[in-house]
């Protein structure tokens, strides 16, 4: 990266690998649980999530200075709630049926761990542009897992992908259905959620054995 | 120089080679291994974990053998080409033909099962260089018996690699795992493919292909058609107790499951406490119902009423919960470990498991749920006996210093 100093890079590369907020620091899992059913919502909440978080980040950065601490969870949960209201109507505004099918979740973002978090240990404490780094970083981060999460998820759930019927008709029993593949409905139930996310935990710790915590 | 010194010279001198654990686990399957202990404890006893579980398996033994013959017994009797056997050796059930289908639909599910099986704890044992671990005996053997006689191979297959890594792999391995690995397996499948698991279809041999067809067959077991407030014709109570129903590979048979249960508690295998008071736990459960009943609180026309106002005693003769009760309840690993912690546990077990069956009629068997709820409270209840017992000690002691 040329465009940032190795001290900024940083900031982007190490949420989405050794630090990452959802398999390292184990945050933002409910979400994680509830809408990575399928690749789309997943992928919608990784982007709402990454605004959310990359323009919170800068607000609170910039207003860093005259927040008074006694108040400052207020503050940051009126930006936070700010955001996620912009995100929410812009979603009901274009695309109405995946706001639907996303629900309360996307309003849910307000609790989000891993805003409140980044808002909390980085923000108040570094200048707009390193903020807004570490806003980005983390909500790829997180994104990143959701997706992975949500194509296993959708791929061995539902035979589909963005809804596309990658593996074949089960109905008509066509591609790999006409062998008597069946879909995992298993994989639909949030609880296959928890075990594809402690796999990825599981696969990335034993190829780090320093992230290996007792 | 017998065969026994001639496979351990042969392990000396492959000692280091990483396939060494694969090898030994075979060596050790009939044989005693020549090393002796080095550490400090030097208790010896005959009953190691192989032969532990070799002693359940002759225990299972006599299910899966009833199992193969009632299978081919209930694809030909819903076929309507014999007559329904008079009794646990009438002359339609223990027949060549019976055994034939039947070996050939079972037998595939139990080598499925402990070849993928064997095969996942190989490749840990190769992976964290431990000897391989005897644990998964009892449950390859187990998992062919709880499963529909349909059920696709390559279903079971997933489903035994799911359980084994995540139902046991992942928390170390056999003697760590908080839940019955056999259980986890038919958990996974039932959530998995449900259509597979439960219904009126998969549990006579033929009955899926044949649906929809002019010649489809029945395949429902009793207790679905109990949860339908109705009841499956020409089978009475005996039918029920020598196993002559539909159902899982080898839980029918209760006549079976009541003879292994003793061999297991003379040979103190399984621990009677367990046995025992789910039986109790399942009775109490029953009698409530049975009371509501009578107490006139519903009426027949509620969805409970089928399953409510069976006799609480035959809840014993009809699903598998004896055979929960005696061969998975009793797991040694996943149970309670104190004698009062057992009896609070299995008692748990019965009561939950009629509870499910009778509440849920979308799915009329609870018993592989109950007992996995309480295989994960079972650490708990031990915490609270051992602290029940210091604080009734510190009490005496407190009393005498006084």
């Amino acid at each position: 990266m040329g465009l940032l100093s190795k001290k900024d890079s940083k900031l982007i590369v190490d949420p989405l690998t050794d630090n990452n907020p959802i398999t390292i620091q184990v945050l933002g899992i409910c979400s994680a649980l509830a809408i990575t059913a399928q690749l789309k919502p997943s992928i919608v909440m990784a982007v709402s999530v990454l605004f959310v978080m990359g323009v919170g980040n800068v607000v609170i950065s910039l207003m860093r200075n005259i927040i008074p601490s006694k108040i400052r969870i207020i503050v940051q949960l009126i930006v936070v709630a700010t955001l996620v209201i912009i995100v929410d109507q812009v979603l009901k505004a274009y695309s109405y049926a995946l706001s639907k099918e996303l629900s309360v979740f996307i309003g849910l973002i307000i609790t989000n761990c891993i805003i409140m978090g980044r808002f909390e240990a980085f923000a108040l404490g570094n200048g707009p542009w390193r903020s807004f780094l570490d806003g980005i970083g983390n909500a790829l981060g997180y994104g990143v897992i959701l997706i992975i999460v949500g194509f296993f998820r959708e791929l061995l759930g539902s035979g589909t992908l963005f809804g596309f019927k990658v593996l074949g008709d089960p109905v008509e029993k066509t591609g790999l259905y006409a062998m008597g593949y069946e879909n995992n409905g298993f994989m639909v139930l949030p609880p296959m959620a928890l075990i594809v996310v402690g796999l990825i935990i599981w696969v990335q710790r034993s190829r780090n054995k320093a992230l290996i915590e007792d | 120089m017998g065969l026994k010194q001639s496979l351990h010279n042969f392990k000396v001198k492959h000692q280091d080679k990483k396939w060494l654990p694969a090898f030994s686990a075979l060596f050790t399957f009939l044989y005693t291994p020549n090393e002796t202990t080095h550490g400090g404890t030097h208790i010896k006893a005959a009953d190691d974990l192989k032969r532990t579980m070799n002693t359940v398996i002759i225990a299972l033994v006599p299910c899966l053998i009833f199992g193969i013959f009632n299978a081919g017994y209930q694809h030909y009797l819903a076929l309507g080409e014999i007559e329904a056997s008079n009794g646990f050796l009438g002359s339609t059930f223990w027949t060549l033909d019976n055994f034939w289908l039947g070996a050939l639909t079972v037998l595939p599910l139990v080598v499925v099962s402990y070849g993928v099986g064997l095969a996942v704890e190989f490749v840990f044992a190769i992976i964290k260089g431990h000897e391989v671990e005897e644990g998964y005996l009892v449950t390859g053997m187990l998992v062919p018996l709880i499963v529909p006689v349909d059920i696709p191979l390559w279903m079971l297959a997933v489903a035994v690699i799911f359980g084994v890594v995540i139902g046991k792999e992942v928390f170390g391995g056999t003697g760590m795992n908080i839940l019955n690995p056999a259980l986890t397996i038919r958990a996974f499948l039932f959530f998995a493919y449900p259509t597979w698991m439960s219904g009126d279809k998969v549990w006579v041999h033929g009955a899926v292909e044949r649906a929809g067809t002019p010649d489809a067959i029945s395949g429902e077991t009793l207790l679905g058609a109990y949860a339908q407030n109705s009841t499956l014709a020409g089978i009475d109570y005996w039918d029920m107790f020598w196993g002559l129903i539909p159902g899982s590979v080898g839980e029918t048979s209760k006549f079976l499951i009541v003879i292994g249960a003793l061999f297991l508690i003379f040979s103190k295998i399984g621990s009677w406490r367990i046995i025992l008071s789910t039986i109790i736990g399942a009775l109490v459960m029953g009698l409530i119902f049975n009371g509501v009943v009578d107490a006139g609180w519903i009426s027949n026309t509620s969805k409970f009423y089928g399953l409510m106002s069976v006799p609480f005693w035959q809840h014993l003769i009809i699903g598998s919960i004896l055979f929960g009760a005696v061969y998975m309840a009793t797991d040694p690993v996943t149970a309670s470990q104190t004698n009062k912690g057992k009896w609070i546990y299995g008692f748990l077990i019965g009561f939950i498991s009629i509870m499910i069956r009778v509440f849920n009629p979308a799915y009329p068997e609870g018993v592989f749920l109950a007992i996995l709820l309480m295989n994960v409270f079972a650490p708990t209840i031990d915490h609270y006996v051992v602290q029940g017992n210091v604080k009734r000690r510190l009490k005496r002691l407190k009393v005498k210093t006084a």
